[in-house]
């Protein structure tokens, strides 16, 4: 992909009715073997087995040009895990990854790379993601480079620009990450991941360790970059106000499942699943007057060995002797609206 | 709160960190009152002082961060006042843990990974008092189950990294609590957890502040996290107080325009996908600071005689504001 049919290329896309990406039926399991001790152990008769993760469990999700989705949840429920299945750094234990209707896994490695590129993530901590013994020159401009985006000689210039296109001063090339605040930082990674001409981009926590004053600076950047580059946005964030505030349809995910999937309007408007409706009533509001705090019972289960049936059942007020049994299917309640709850067989 | 039963009175506060750089005021003259079973909200971003607020008060600055000035004036239940900057190390050691407890943002700061979490709780209880070992486990065990741990006779006999991130705040919480301190400095303490578990910690530390008696300052960057807590709230700027006064007044009619920039930033508080309304500009180092209001620079309102320091003034209605140019109220009931 060159930079001239970057943008040009955006109509014909919206356009066609084909997703973006989408992830059909994915899943990620992390196994851990036993060990040779454990093996010994189990000629004596003891039963150990291999520990199987499962982070990310049978998920579909698809998102059409021009979209931001919004993934929410609690730490360990797979969120992370979704996003780095949808950029390519986690492999695929189950399902199809599809990119223009394309099945990037089967495509041959340099093909792959190629399209790849579209598709960056920007990570959560500013400070971890940076190398630290480069320059923002390298940094930011090593990788157009490398893929022949741009030429050696134009690197510097292009840097440039890609610098004043997140709102910073130019002339900081030659400086460190360490010189850098951490609101500059997050500027500095999603520099670098337009460096590349990306269409897609996963921003994973991308403003949960900025103070609030540089958070609303970077959200209204993501939103400025959508609109100049029309880009498409898998938003992922614990804080449901700025998942409210960026997406337009948004997913819970619990223990490896979506929950629910909606436009953002109706899931703070009228939440289907319990589990949503939780989390819309724990998150902090910024309205004066001693709010007087409704525990939710209980702890995330651990997602080595999650519960039966429904993996919420065991912190659901609603929980019914048929959720510890049976797996609930997302299903569309309404059109566009997907829910995965046995309420709503009840009519 | 009246200043007659109040738990803690800090008067021109000042700490400071001496760097080859410079001086750095990370605490400015900073004056608050805090009263029996108030929880006081304590905002600021990072760099603010709000964090380096807690540790003076605790005597926890190490060097080359000094405390050079001021008065902490700590009231306990048996009407005994102290100051605090005044005690001897072994007096302030039996101050703190006893006294006054402190929450961190990662429970492991409090925990150490090598003891069991029985081990841990008695001591802190046998070094401030003559006591039984079994009385001690009684209360040690008591602590857990009030803090909301299932099964506490079983958690006790549990390491640090058996539990989970949130359990493990709470057992933070509970040492804090084992003996019936005066005033609990929670820094944060909710940041790394998820918001159910957020919800349920917020809700203990109400309840048990409200049932003891025991004054709270919450150190937070996230005023939602304390809207709803807190009975009172200081904002910090770069290490000096310039709002101070009732949650209610603050969150609905923000004075000073820094306060004002906060609030207005929440994504709640903009409609959807419509830009935020952002505070230009950055934190300043506090190795460099504009002469006069450090808040200056980055302020819609600033104008000539902004280049002198405004005082940290009492107003009309109560809060405490340093500001020459606050924000006309009209304009704050239609935001």
């Amino acid at each position: 992909m060159n930079a001239v049919d970057h943008v040009a290329a955006i109509p014909a896309q919206a356009a066609s009715t084909t997703p973006l990406l989408e992830l059909r039926a994915v899943s990620k399991r992390f196994v851990k073997p036993i060990d040779a001790a454990a093996r010994i152990a189990n000629l004596f008769g003891a039963r150990a087995h291999a520990e199987v993760v499962h982070a990310v469990d049978r998920v579909d999700l698809s998102i059409r040009a021009g979209e931001v989705v919004g993934l929410v949840g609690e730490s360990g429920c797979g969120k992370s895990t979704l996003g780095r299945m949808a950029v390519g750094l986690h492999t695929l234990t189950e399902g199809e990854r599809l990119w223009h209707g394309v099945d990037l896994d089967r495509l041959q490695p340099d093909q792959r790379r190629a399209k790849q590129l579209a598709i960056q993530m920007i990570f959560q901590d500013p400070y971890a993601s940076l190398n630290p013994r480069l320059r923002v020159l390298d940094i930011i401009g090593e990788a157009p480079v490398v893929h022949g985006m741009v030429p050696r000689a134009g690197q510097r210039a292009y840097v440039e620009e890609l610098l004043s296109r997140v709102g910073m001063d130019p002339t900081v090339l030659r400086r460190f990450p360490h010189q850098f605040s951490g609101g500059q930082r997050a500027r500095i990674g999603i520099a670098r991941a337009l460096a590349v001409k990306p269409e897609f981009l996963v921003c994973d926590e991308s403003v949960a360790a900025l103070d609030v004053s540089i958070q609303a600076q970077v959200l209204n950047l993501f939103m400025r970059l959508r609109e100049e580059l029309n880009l498409t946005y898998l938003f992922i964030s614990h804080d449901l106000g700025v998942v409210k505030h960026i997406s337009d349809r948004v997913m819970i995910m619990y223990l490896g499942r979506v929950v629910e999937s909606a436009p953002t309007g109706d899931v703070f408007s009228a939440p289907n699943h319990p589990y949503t409706q939780a989390l819309l009533a724990e998150a902090p509001k910024l309205e004066a007057g001693k709010k007087t705090y409704v525990a939710i019972r209980g702890e995330i289960p651990s997602p080595l060995d999650p519960p039966s049936g429904c993996h919420f059942h065991p912190r659901c007020p609603h929980a019914m002797p048929r959720c510890r049994t049976e797996q609930p299917i997302l299903r569309e309640i309404a059109p566009g609206r997907l829910s995965a709850c046995h309420l709503n067989d009840m009519g | 709160m009246t200043t007659t039963n109040a738990t803690l009175v800090v008067e021109h506060l000042r700490t400071q960190f001496a760097t080859r750089a410079g001086v750095a005021k990370a605490v400015d003259d900073v004056s608050f009152t805090v009263g029996r079973g108030e929880i006081m909200g304590l905002v600021g971003e990072s760099g603010s002082g709000k964090s380096i607020t807690g540790y003076s008060i605790m005597g926890l600055v190490d060097p080359p961060g000094r405390v050079v000035d001021g008065r902490i004036l700590l009231t306990s239940r048996d009407g005994v006042t102290r100051d605090l900057r005044a005690l001897t190390p072994a007096q302030m050691r039996d101050v703190r843990g006893n006294r006054i407890a402190m929450i961190f943002q990662d429970p492991m700061m409090t925990l150490n990974p090598v003891l069991r979490i029985d081990t841990q709780m008695i001591e802190a209880i046998t070094a401030h008092e003559r006591i039984g070992r079994a009385a001690a486990r009684e209360r040690a065990r008591d602590a857990l189950a009030r803090v909301g741990i299932p099964s506490p006779d079983e958690r006790l006999r549990a390491y640090p990294h058996q539990f989970s991130g949130g359990m493990r705040q709470r057992v933070a919480i509970a040492i804090a609590l084992l003996n019936k301190p005066d005033l609990i400095i929670a820094d944060e303490p909710t940041t790394a957890l998820d918001v159910t578990i957020q919800g349920q910690i917020l809700y203990e530390m109400q309840t048990l502040c409200r049932e003891s008696g025991t004054a709270l300052i919450w150190i937070t960057h996230d005023l939602s996290v304390v809207a709803g807590l807190a009975d009172t709230l200081r904002v910090m700027y770069a290490g000096r107080i310039v709002e101070a006064g009732d949650v209610r007044q603050l969150l609905e009619h923000p004075a000073h325009p820094y306060t004002h920039g906060l609030i207005a930033s929440a994504p709640s508080r903009n409609p959807r996908g419509t830009p935020l309304r952002q505070i230009p500009g950055m934190t300043p180092s506090l190795l460099n600071l504009p002469a006069g209001c450090a808040f200056r620079e980055r302020c819609p309102h600033a104008a000539e005689d902004c280049r002198t320091a405004p005082a940290l003034t009492q107003m009309a209605d109560g809060r405490r504001l340093r500001c020459f140019h606050p924000m006309p109220l009209h304009e704050e009931s239609a935001a």
